[in-house]
């Protein structure tokens, strides 16, 4: 049997995990099983290389764009890797990443902590949606007072 | 602070202390986080590595918790020195592989470790002993919310923590628990027990060994999946998990005791006689036995002071940690003399164990001598 990473070794190391009741199967050689830190206690790895090798084929089914136009990364990368090359290659690979993601986590939106610089930004962002609309709504309703005001608390962001 | 001066002593978490620490071994936190400019570790360039790093490396040494802290470049560290922290859980594999544009900082407690360019730019753990989920991630979380007031970390307001790999995307969190289950193993529950927790998308899986085998009766519960839950939630759901695993733990210890007395005291008498006369022992052997040690001492009968040296003897005894105390290079075969001897030495002192009224082994240290 062929190690599931390379192709190319004999495969020696034969794991078996179950995830959400599906049994997962992977083939390592000695080589592979190293580098990819199978021995690795740590938590990371496992879950990693396992899902990592079906990820790639997933998203290759999902995406249309081929390189990610701030790092470069392709989507022949990652199915080399299963890993990104930066953060925007989030956006740039999303379509296929969406099944992927719904696939491997519990949902597919972030409900946890949120960095207070970007907390500050979002924040800035929905009091400028919000602004938005009272100026849109106060237009329609000839509301010029308001209008003005609200223009006014627009420039200062 | 010297790393010499960091691998002499054995760390707080090591120490035993921590809530259900007969059964929980350590309680660890990682979070994984990038910067919000540049490549993930594994696709950037050289000199932006190094950009990373000298971006982050200061800014963690300016940290209060890392006033008295141990920092180093990967390239300044030896092989055997990465090897000694990997083996203390304070730098994982991957990250011993690594050389130029890569770093490590860690307190002098060794209850925090910063892993710098290691698969994502930053992966930061806390570990204590015990059950102590809670306490351990609030110690992680302050840690990084002190780092993002200076760093920009790679955030979506929808995916969250933006991470090299997609499976720890949104908290970029892994928290774990390390679990000694001697008598679920002995009773063949263990099985079932590792089913049942990975239903609910929690991952179980042997510290040391590969596959499904795990050496010294020791595994490691973590966290499956980082998106869609808050960090509250995961470590509160993985807290309830490890309790009902003592309770399983603890169940089985008594089912044992009143129902397969004598698999229990063989084992556990075995594991004493070996390890206190043997002459040559591997690394699993050792572990495999600590482990009966260990819940010997759980089980009263080996006196309490006798945890800690068989604590440190798990750590003691694997290779690099063998291989630090000795200026020459050991063979494996050098290896195995040299731990089964650090064996002996600390168990000479060991008395036998007692076995206490009510078992049919009732008697049996005395009667033996007969
Ligand atoms: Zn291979
Ligand atoms: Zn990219």
């Amino acid at each position: 049997m062929n190690c599931d990473a390379c192709k190319a070794s004999q495969a020696t190391v034969f794991l078996t995990q179950i995830v959400d009741g599906k049994m997962q199967k992977v083939n390592l050689c000695e080589a592979c099983s190293k580098e990819k830190g199978v021995t690795d206690p740590t938590g990371f790895a496992l879950a990693d290389l396992l899902l990592g090798l079906g990820a790639a084929q997933e998203m290759e089914r999902g995406g249309t764009v081929q390189k990610c136009p701030t790092c470069g990364f392709s989507q022949a990368d990652f199915k080399k890797t299963g890993r990104l090359g930066c953060g925007a290659c989030y956006q740039t690979f999303s379509e296929g990443l969406a099944t992927l993601l719904k696939g491997m986590h519990k949902g597919t939106e972030h409900i946890g902590k949120i960095p207070a610089r970007a907390l500050q930004s979002i924040q800035r962002d929905s009091q400028v949606r919000t602004l938005q609309r009272d100026l849109r709504k106060a237009v329609a309703a000839e509301d010029y007072e308001s209008a003005a005001r609200l223009r006014d608390q627009l420039k200062q962001f | 602070m010297a790393l010499h001066n960091i691998l002499t002593s054995t760390g707080d978490w090591l120490g035993g202390d921590g809530p259900h620490h007969q059964i929980v071994v350590s309680s660890r936190v990682r979070l994984a986080r990038n910067l919000g400019n540049f490549p993930f570790p594994g696709w950037a360039k050289k000199n932006e590595r190094l950009q990373i790093l000298e971006a982050i490396k200061p800014q963690v040494e300016l940290l209060p918790e890392m006033s008295d802290a141990f920092s180093v470049y990967s390239q300044d560290l030896s092989a055997l020195e990465k090897q000694v922290l990997v083996e203390r859980h304070l730098i994982s594999r991957e990250h011993a592989a690594k050389g130029l544009g890569s770093a490590v900082v860690m307190n002098r407690r060794q209850t925090l470790s910063i892993m710098i360019n290691e698969e994502d730019h930053l992966r930061m753990q806390a570990i204590r002993s015990g059950l102590q989920l809670k306490s351990v991630f609030k110690m992680i979380d302050k840690l990084d919310s002190l780092l993002e007031e200076r760093l920009d970390f790679a955030f979506s307001p929808q995916l969250g923590y933006l991470t090299a790999c997609p499976t720890n995307v949104g908290t970029g969190m892994r928290a774990s628990a390390m679990v000694h289950l001697p008598a679920l193993v002995l009773s063949e529950q263990i099985n079932q027990v590792i089913q049942a927790v990975n239903k609910i998308g929690l991952a179980v899986r042997g510290l040391y060994g590969e596959g499904t085998e795990a050496l010294g009766n020791l595994f490691q519960v973590s966290n499956q999946t980082t998106l869609g839950e808050k960090e509250e939630d995961i470590i509160a759901r993985l807290h309830k998990v490890i309790e009902q695993i003592i309770e399983h733990e603890q169940n089985a210890r008594q089912m044992l005791l009143q129902k397969r007395p004598n698999t229990l005291l063989d084992n556990i008498g075995r594991g004493y006689g070996i390890l206190q006369h043997a002459y040559s022992m591997n690394s699993k052997e050792a572990l495999n036995l600590l482990s009966f040690m260990k819940l010997g001492i759980d089980l009263g009968f080996f006196p309490e002071p006798c945890r800690q040296p068989v604590d440190e003897l798990f750590m003691e005894t694997q290779p690099a940690h063998l291989q630090k105390g000795t200026s020459q290079k050991l063979a494996a075969d050098e290896r195995d003399s040299l731990r089964a001897e650090i064996i002996r030495s600390k168990l000479a002192a060991f008395p036998k164990p007692s076995v206490g009224s009510g078992g049919p082994g009732n008697g049996a240290s005395h009667s033996s001598a007969n």
